[in-house]
């Protein structure tokens, strides 16, 4: 380093942060809001603006098919009929076996494969690699070729089942049947979001550091115990936030099932998006659904920042 | 370690055994992942009737039944129409004329998959580009309120996108910008924005203030510093968040199939669409699928090291 740049490294070191900074050019602030600005006006336009307008939609009998009818100030109609719709508590429901499943399952396979994973054997980035794959695929185009491995009779899924279990494949219809087609938008969602936790639930092992379990070897902790007490609390926060961030998708999950049944058998696997997307662009009950998207939008956001408080008291336990 | 646990080797380490019981789990269950994607690949190469044979398929003569109609339209013609023609140019005329048929055009494949990478592409050059910015002054600067500011830039992800896709509907109708490109950029470009300032901000905060305060006392401005010091100190970290802002707008289906139907719509609404004679075809959309997934194989790779920053928004860290 020449002589000079070696002085100017040292001022720089020896002048306060914060000097230089006003000397020349924009100052700070005006650079702040530069910056920030266009982040916000995009979101602004493109967010809260139909976000607000779909508010006031809510409160009308608007029909989007008939932009020239005489729009009605209704009051909170829209949200009496929403909530004592008996399609939307169904809805609701299909919606709470997905989420309760999806995320129950997603959690068991991803942790216990990172687990596994946890153990380095040979090979293991390769086949990490593999299992990260669905995951990153488009959610409607999966829902899409699910639905041709699903074909009864000639469809791959039905024909692996029978040649494992010995049922006949004709006999079972993954996703015309009422019985079984919530679990079928289930199977797809678990194999496309396992690796999803699995990444999390393995970020969460590799934190723990080795000297807690040597720490535990010496007081000669057997290794399930050492599991309950030290691997599954350290991880719990992990798996948590896997928890939220899965919830949060799946409660608004609409393309990969919208692809795979549409809402069918009747309305068996008819997810809240779906019900939504029915109302808002085949029925054309603008109001009504905007109503429906307001008591969404203001569930996963309640339910996600309770949840987040729960998060924080684990973290900092 | 002393107290009579042997130092040959660790307590944590797990056994030569363990670790090929784990080795072969893990290589199951991904073999297992990995059947549907792979069947996907293979049906692209298989005739229609071969792709819905009973039992499945495994070997098979491989076809270009599956590529040609996902490129091309084909209309159905007299045998004596088809034996006055001139003998077939190209592999897709002699597929077609097996099946009675002549090529009658390109399909919209091409023009959907265009429409998917000019769209992917402006709305991750877009979002990246406000995404740094303001993910730089969130880094440095005392803005007012950046806790409120940076947690309702996230919530913007909780919506469902059905929620503020009528209002989007209905703005778009007024401004012209229903079905085009350019709608379709800057929307999925503000979904996308929240994800790029997050990830941003976490590779922003790594790079040591000193880098730009050095720089200014050189007599920098703020903004040259910016330039100079802090972009391509953060190259990686913008190239990563672009990859996850392309992977997500290639992706997306809600909006695309909600306010495009023509000129402007991605190959997401379109694939699931193509229809042969008598109902779905197969191979034809299993073609389009393997087409339209390669690309995502290929940022899956490069993208291992940041992937879970980037799916929990730089929440969880490795």
């Amino acid at each position: 380093m020449s002589a000079p740049r070696a002085f100017v490294a040292r001022a720089a070191q020896a002048t306060p942060p914060g000097v230089a900074v006003r000397m020349r050019g924009l100052s700070d602030r005006a650079i702040a809001w530069l910056f920030v600005g266009p982040t916000m006006l995009l979101l602004l336009a493109i967010n809260i603006f139909p976000l607000i307008w779909t508010l006031k939609l809510s409160f009308t009998n608007f029909r989007a098919n008939r932009p020239n009818a005489n729009v009605l100030d209704v009051g909170i109609d829209n949200y009496v009929s929403v909530l004592t719709d008996p399609d939307i508590w169904l809805a609701m429901q299909a919606t709470a076996h997905f989420l309760f499943w999806t995320i129950f399952l997603q959690m068991l396979i991803g942790f216990a494969l990172a687990y596994l994973i946890d153990r380095k054997f040979r090979g293991h980035g390769f086949w990490t690699t593999m299992i990260l794959i669905p995951m990153m695929l488009s959610p409607a185009v999966v829902g899409n070729f699910w639905a041709f491995l699903y074909q009864p009779q000639t469809g791959l899924f039905n024909y692996a089942v029978s040649f494992l279990t010995g049922i006949p494949p004709s006999s079972f219809e993954m996703i015309g049947s009422v019985r079984l087609a919530p679990w079928a938008i289930v199977i797809v969602d678990t194999w496309m979001w396992t690796p999803y936790v699995m990444l999390i639930c393995l970020a969460g092992l590799r934190s723990i550091p080795d000297y807690i379990y040597e720490a535990a070897e010496v007081d000669r902790a057997s290794k399930w115990r050492q599991f309950l007490s030290i691997t599954l609390p350290m991880v719990l926060p992990f798996i948590m936030l896997a928890v939220l961030f899965r919830g949060i998708e799946n409660f608004k999950m609409f393309d990969m099932v919208n692809l795979l049944t549409s809402g069918g058998p009747g309305s068996t696997t008819e997810l809240a998006s779906i019900t939504l997307k029915r109302e808002a662009f085949e029925k054309w009950r603008t109001g009504y659904s905007s109503a429906f998207a307001i008591i969404l939008f203001v569930a996963v956001f309640g339910l996600a920042n309770i949840y987040v408080k729960a998060l924080n008291h684990v973290k900092n336990r | 370690m002393s107290l009579g646990i042997s130092s040959a080797h660790s307590v944590v380490e797990p056994s030569d055994r363990t670790r090929f019981i784990a080795g072969a789990l893990v290589a199951l269950y991904a073999l297992i992942t990995i059947v549907p994607l792979v069947w996907i690949v293979l049906t692209g190469f298989k005739t229609p009737p071969d792709s819905i044979s009973y039992p499945p398929k495994i070997l098979f003569t491989p076809s270009a039944e599956g590529y040609c109609n996902l490129f091309t339209t084909r209309s159905r013609q007299t045998p004596e129409y088809i034996a006055a023609l001139p003998p077939p140019t190209d592999t897709c005329d002699k597929v077609a004329r097996n099946a009675n048929m002549v090529v009658a055009g390109p399909s919209n494949y091409v023009p959907r998959f265009i429409n998917s990478l000019i769209i992917a592409f402006g709305s991750t050059v877009l979002s990246v580009g406000f995404g740094v910015m303001a993910a730089y002054a969130f880094s440095r600067f005392k803005v007012p309120f950046k806790d409120d500011l940076l947690f309702f830039i996230l919530s913007t992800r909780m919506m469902p996108p059905i929620a503020v896709a009528i209002p989007i509907y209905l703005m778009y109708r007024e401004l012209g910008l229903s079905d085009t490109r350019l709608g379709m950029i800057l929307l999925y470009s503000a979904v996308n924005v929240s994800l790029a300032v997050w990830l941003l901000k976490g590779f922003i905060d790594e790079i040591p203030r000193e880098y730009e305060e050095a720089a200014m006392v050189d007599g920098y401005t703020r903004l040259q510093a910016f330039r100079k010091v802090v972009l391509p100190q953060a190259t990686t970290g913008i190239v990563a968040t672009a990859i996850f802002c392309l992977i997500f707008a290639w992706n997306e289906y809600a909006f695309a199939v909600l306010l495009t139907s023509g000129t402007a719509q991605t190959a997401p609404p379109f694939i699931p669409i193509i229809i042969g004679e008598g109902g779905q075809d197969w191979p034809a959309v299993a073609a389009g699928t393997t087409l339209f997934l390669i690309p995502i194989l290929v940022f899956t790779i490069l993208l291992r090291k940041h992937l879970l920053r980037g799916i929990t928004f730089g929440a969880v860290r490795k």
